[in-house]
């Protein structure tokens, strides 16, 4: 079968929603029309017990107690619930907080708005391979550390973190541990049970459910508390006021269940495509991984290709929706944070290109896609200077750049 | 991001692609930006030494879509002129000719600065030429 263009190859982005979940949500919306808030009639009571049935598949992913799950716009919303009411429930504690470098932008940018509120934030840097090393994490806590936050997988390269040797050292110190779990379920096993991790965002648009829906999991044993940051009718036990949207909790419960069900099968079939990807790229001169190989889930795949500019590519490859870390993908001029706090060099950030592989992928679609980038690269490199340059056997390191 | 169509169509056949010898004295080359931030440019112009006009232009462009899109028209333009009147293509026509958004017009800067240094490459290494 042909695919059809363009291929979908940006999973980390977003996930289309499951059929299946779909079907569950529509009824939702119009025949069962109710406020699970609603006590007083028949309406009220049908949506209370579905949000309550979706609650408990969310939390059978991880391994949570459902009383454990607060419901939330998304994971967005998450992480600033969780970081700024943890900080500001245990304030008096102290005043630090450390994270990573290469967190997501609605960790770091939360952390900046609490340096803003007088709280002292450390950034960690990661190894070369993205993880982060325990020894600087042990280091960097102190008496007055109160929170540390630590994203499960990460959006841009995939590397899985080492949640519980992290959450181990947080719990011997006495300090709070938010994960950042977006890109993490139906990709990793996750039991609560087991993990020692207090708080834990959770986004629903990641696994094939829809967006807008997410969810914070706040441990009940050893009980964490935070300090409300939407208030109003006192939904989710004071934690997050605000109707409960039932279509979208059913969707994101659904898309929650089928993971927990498929995940084995699915990840071994994305496992297979991954290293399909992988074999048809590496043989490419001049190619370098992102992130640990390993220690990384099949979903992603990011790669650099020396002496081709990263947008340029995208422009080429136009039959696959891909992302890069080229600062020209985005507004700020400034290339991925994520490839530079690898040590990466900025002209290698430049060269990146996200490979993200989901549920729907195929085999077709993966031969097409590595037939594409290889002939886009080999045509960009005719065309660049620097190609030219490291074919003259020139090291472009030693050369006086002026910066513009 | 959207691109204009001029840009899709110099990016899917950019013109003049290629380098000249750069030891040749009626050839004169400029290399412009840096890989760290994206963009480098390397113009070419060829000067015939009877007419004094740039008779051929070559690039080889690492960067965006609208980079290579504003080098590569830029090889067309210097075509037939002189040194001189080459300098006088400005940054603005290039990002009007190509509708370059705003985040892109530094692309059409680094093609303008490209045609100046491939341009006193030239006439300081004629200058060095005439001197001996």
């Amino acid at each position: 079968m042909t695919p059809h263009f363009p291929i979908y190859m940006d999973y980390g982005a977003t996930t289309p929603v499951d059929p299946r979940v779909v079907e569950a949500m529509l009824p939702w919306l119009h025949e069962h029309f109710g406020n699970p808030a609603s006590r007083s009639h028949a309406w009220g009571w049908e949506a209370e017990e579905i949000v309550e049935q979706s609650r408990g598949h969310v939390a059978a992913l991880i391994g949570a107690d459902p009383r454990e799950i607060i419901w939330t716009s998304g994971a967005t919303e998450s992480n600033n619930l969780a970081l700024k009411g943890a900080a500001q429930f245990y304030k008096t504690r102290g005043k630090h907080l450390i994270t990573v470098k290469t967190e997501h932008k609605a960790v770091l940018d939360t952390m900046r708005d609490l340096e803003r509120q007088g709280f002292e934030v450390t950034y960690l840097d990661v190894k070369d391979n993205g993880l982060l090393d325990l020894n600087v994490l042990s280091d960097a806590i102190r008496p007055d550390t109160i929170v540390v936050s630590v994203m499960f997988v990460n959006n841009e390269i995939g590397v899985i973190q080492d949640i519980a040797a992290i959450g181990a050292m947080c719990r011997k110190r006495g300090v709070i541990f938010h994960v950042d779990a977006a890109q993490a379920t139906g990709k990793v096993v996750i039991d609560m049970a087991q993990l020692p991790v207090d708080l834990m965002s959770l986004a629903s648009h990641k696994t094939y459910g829809p967006k807008g829906i997410g969810a914070l999991f706040v441990r009940r044993k050893p009980r964490v508390r935070i300090e409300a940051q939407m208030h109003g009718g006192g939904h989710e036990r004071g934690m997050r006021s605000g109707t409960l949207p039932t279509h979208q909790i059913v969707g994101m419960g659904e898309a929650f269940r089928i993971a927990h069900k498929e995940m084995g099968t699915e990840s071994e079939r994305i496992r297979m495509l991954q290293q399909r990807l992988l074999k048809g790229l590496q043989g490419v001169e001049q190619v370098f991984i992102n992130g640990d190989l390993e220690r990384r889930v099949p979903h992603n795949l990011n790669m650099s290709f020396n002496f081709v500019e990263g947008e340029s590519l995208i422009m080429g490859i136009k039959g696959l929706a891909v992302s890069s870390g080229s600062a020209c993908t985005s507004a700020s001029l400034e290339p991925s944070y994520v490839l530079r706090a690898l040590g990466r060099s900025d002209e290698l950030a430049h060269s990146s290109l996200r490979m993200t592989i989901g549920r729907f992928s195929t085999t077709e679609e993966i031969d097409t896609a590595v037939d594409t980038i290889m002939h886009n690269v080999a045509k960009l490199r005719e065309l660049s200077p620097l190609w030219e340059m490291f074919k003259d056997g020139i090291d472009i390191s030693t050369i006086q750049w002026a910066a513009h | 991001m959207a691109y204009s169509a001029k840009v899709i169509e110099h990016y899917e056949n950019p013109r003049n692609v290629g380098s000249f010898d750069k030891s040749d004295t009626s050839i004169g080359t400029g290399m412009v930006g840096a890989p760290a931030c994206g963009d480098v440019m390397k113009l070419q112009i060829k000067v015939n030494p009877q007419t004094g006009l740039i008779e051929d232009a070559k690039f080889k462009t690492y960067g965006c879509g609208s980079a290579i899109a504003s080098s590569s028209l830029v090889t067309e333009w210097v075509k037939g002129k002189t040194p001189d009147q080459a300098l006088s293509i400005k940054n603005s026509k290039i990002a009007e000719e190509l509708a370059l958004p705003p985040v892109k017009i530094h692309c059409s800067i680094l093609a303008e600065d490209a045609i100046k240094a491939a341009v006193s490459d030239y006439k300081a290494r004629n200058a060095d030429a005439a001197r001996h």
